[in-house]
């Protein structure tokens, strides 16, 4: 997966809470397989009016906007359903990072797997740094993994994120090389857990 | 003596192969559940030319895009068929058991697992859905995953895990009548909020858990995800025990003495500690309904809307009235005064036999004044309540009897509310869009959605309960 160290780019206010996974991709489009079309239905239902037309005043669609790669969001981001889908349309549409005052636990999770930083600042800090984004909408953000700061012209921010998350974006690492490297250790707990709890395969 | 733990630092340790620096653990996976949404990781995994290295601990079940009608006619859209017939081809290509279209053993894999045997106390279950958290109910440490975690657990059977922080969630004392597992649910999350477990497991505990039977803890559990919890799980006992006797896949004779052995020692040491604990009053619960687009906005029925005129937070006010915008109902409405124009039984949270049963109850005799469908959990669900004669009850009341599967809960095999609709749904989410775009859903229990069903609005179950055994 690509390493998230260091960004430099625009960000979007999207000042809702609750923008669960159902929003970022609606269920319906999650037949189309990962593809640079899961990027055009991102937000489709809040982007769109019920005939497919762009509603202009949601923020991505503002040309200013449209070319974000940083969306600093409400409450509770990406809670709902575990589609993985929802990180890739994020990514798919260019956004490389979420700030956010909470997510949902496995979105968290999906956007870490794909490289995407879900950056956790406080409900005030949200306020602020969107106020700022509002008053000089062209001017792009830096967010620092390593350093766990977002700089915004003179002011800077700290964010919060969990130490495995920041590893891991720091890191670019693939967990299925990781876990290879753990080969003999699954071997061994798979032998002792076979004598120890034999019914916990299923009988058929 | 070693430190008291806790149901789920006992389920974690079990499964705890190795640990990093950073504290991430590699888990042991003993039970994977695969569905039609599972392609992507299938894709992820033959990309790396990789096979399944388990394929005896992975169960698939075709049940998010199954039609629930016509299931002799083949089906008419091609998209939704491919999915059906990906997942065939995915699970074929590695021996992977699958309860198909056509299994007389198919339905929603959080009521599949359960119903086989293949869901235990003390596993460790993972599926690609984020309701997997309703296997908790049986003492197992279940939780959703997304599509790179389904392939990684695909390909080495374990993953890669955080420890969560814990939260227990105590609901004491005796429930009154017409209050079920899911007011209990919808209690629970509109104290703590939609994100209120968030980086938690749950575990639920209290004599008005331990009363419930297997298919009420299954729905709470299943509701943990809809406050925040990825996981939530109940200690294991006799109630428990007796469900998994006989099921097809659960261990048998003198295995399933060895298991109940382990099993036995699953719930929580007395003075095991928790970083969180919420404690609820049973008798304080009335039966309830959403009114908004979050579990969260969550109120017993004889209660009123809100009015974001009496709210001093600029932000909430903005979210209550965007949400009743949406909801098109008028600020302070009386929640019993709410028309609807539908009704929706089914789902992985209420569509067991108990479920249909506590629907027939209300339904009994009775007419609905809107359309509805019913879709019960699994095949073999729906099997069990046409023998016990529901189905006519439901029928004679003018809603509709369909097959298995996830159906009008995310409306993704067609079955959707159209736009501008409402509906009363026994599903998990109230989100905009979640039943079709532009549809309005209000979360309830299935006897709840009867009472709807029956008074063309919004309405109290216990009046209707009155004379009627349950």
């Amino acid at each position: 997966m690509d390493k998230f160290i260091r960004l430099t780019a625009k960000a979007c206010p999207l000042d809702l809470p609750n923008v669960n996974t159902d929003q970022i991709l609606p269920a319906r489009f999650l037949k189309v397989p990962r593809s640079s079309e899961l990027g055009r239905l991102l937000f489709y239902d809040l982007r769109r009016d019920a005939n497919g037309v762009e509603r202009p005043d949601f923020p991505l669609n503002q040309p200013i906007w449209r070319d974000a790669e940083i969306l600093v969001a409400g409450r509770n981001f990406g809670g709902g359903s575990s589609r993985e889908a929802a990180v890739y349309a994020l990514y798919e549409a260019g956004i490389r990072c979420v700030i956010a005052p909470s997510f949902g636990d496995i979105f968290a999770e999906n956007a870490v797997k794909n490289g995407l930083l879900a950056a956790i600042f406080s409900e005030n800090q949200v306020i602020e740094l969107s106020a700022a984004i509002s008053a000089e909408p062209a001017r792009p953000l830096t967010v620092d993994l390593e350093q766990q700061m977002v700089i915004c012209g003179t002011r800077t921010f700290d964010f919060s994120i969990d130490p495995v998350s920041r590893n891991q974006l720091l890191n670019g690492w693939d967990d299925v090389d990781l876990t290879e490297s753990f080969k003999d250790r699954i071997a061994a707990f798979k032998t002792a857990d076979r004598a120890r709890r034999p019914w916990a395969r299923p009988r058929n | 003596m070693s430190k008291p733990q806790t149901l789920i630092e006992k389920l974690w340790s079990a499964h705890e192969i190795a640990r990093r620096e950073d504290g991430a653990a590699l888990l042991w996976v003993d039970r994977h559940y695969v569905h039609e949404g599972s392609f992507h990781a299938f894709a992820q995994m033959r990309a790396r030319g990789r096979r399944v290295v388990e394929p005896g601990l992975t169960f698939a079940v075709a049940d998010h895009y199954v039609p629930t009608r016509g299931r002799d006619q083949p089906i008419t859209d091609p998209a939704i068929a491919a999915m059906i017939e990906k997942l065939e081809t995915n699970t074929a290509a590695d021996n992977i058991t699958l309860f198909g279209l056509h299994d007389p053993r198919q339905g929603i894999v959080h009521v599949v697992g359960p119903e086989q045997g293949l869901t235990l106390p003390g596993l460790l279950i993972v599926c690609g859905d984020s309701h997997t958290s309703t296997h908790g109910a049986f003492g197992a440490y279940a939780f959703g995953i997304g599509a790179s975690e389904v392939a990684h657990v695909l390909m080495t059977q374990t993953l890669w895990q955080k420890k969560p922080k814990l939260m227990r969630i105590s609901v004491r004392g005796k429930t009154i009548a017409g209050v079920a597992a899911k007011d209990i649910a919808l209690a629970v999350i509109a104290r703590i909020g939609a994100d209120g477990a968030q980086g938690h497991a749950i575990e639920f505990a209290g004599n008005a858990i331990t009363a419930l039977s297997m298919e009420g803890r299954m729905t709470l559990c299943n509701m943990s995800i809809e406050a925040g919890g990825r996981c939530g799980a109940i200690a294991p006992d006799a109630t428990t025990f007796a469900y998994l006797k006989e099921r097809s896949f659960a261990p048998k004779g003198n295995a399933f003495d060895e298991a109940l052995e382990t099993w036995a020692t699953l719930p929580s040491d007395k003075d095991a500690a928790f970083d969180r604990e919420v404690t609820l009053d049973a008798e304080a619960i009335a039966p309830i309904v959403t009114w908004g687009t979050t579990p969260d906005d969550a109120l017993p029925i004889d209660g009123n809307a809100p009015d974001p005129a009496g709210e001093s937070d600029p932000v909430r006010a903005r979210y209550l009235r965007d949400a009743l915008e949406y909801m098109a109902i008028p600020p302070g409405k009386k929640l019993t005064e709410i028309m609807i124009d539908r009704v929706f039984i089914g789902s992985c949270t209420n569509a067991r036999i108990e479920d249909l049963r506590a629907a027939a109850a209300v339904l009994s005799g009775r007419v609905s004044k809107v359309p509805g469908l019913v879709s019960p959990g699994s095949s073999l669900v729906k099997r069990q309540a046409e023998g016990e004669g529901l189905d006519r009850i439901f029928r004679a009341a003018g809603l509709e009897w369909a097959e298995s599967g996830c159906s009008m809960c995310v409306g993704i095999n067609g079955d959707i509310v159209p736009p501008g609709e409402r509906c009363a749904s026994t599903t998990n989410r109230n989100f905009r869009g979640r039943q079709g775009p532009g549809a309005r859903t209000h979360l309830m229990s299935p006897a709840m959605v009867a009472a709807a069903a029956v008074s063309g609005h919004l309405a109290d179950v216990r009046p209707l309960l009155a004379g009627r055994s349950v």
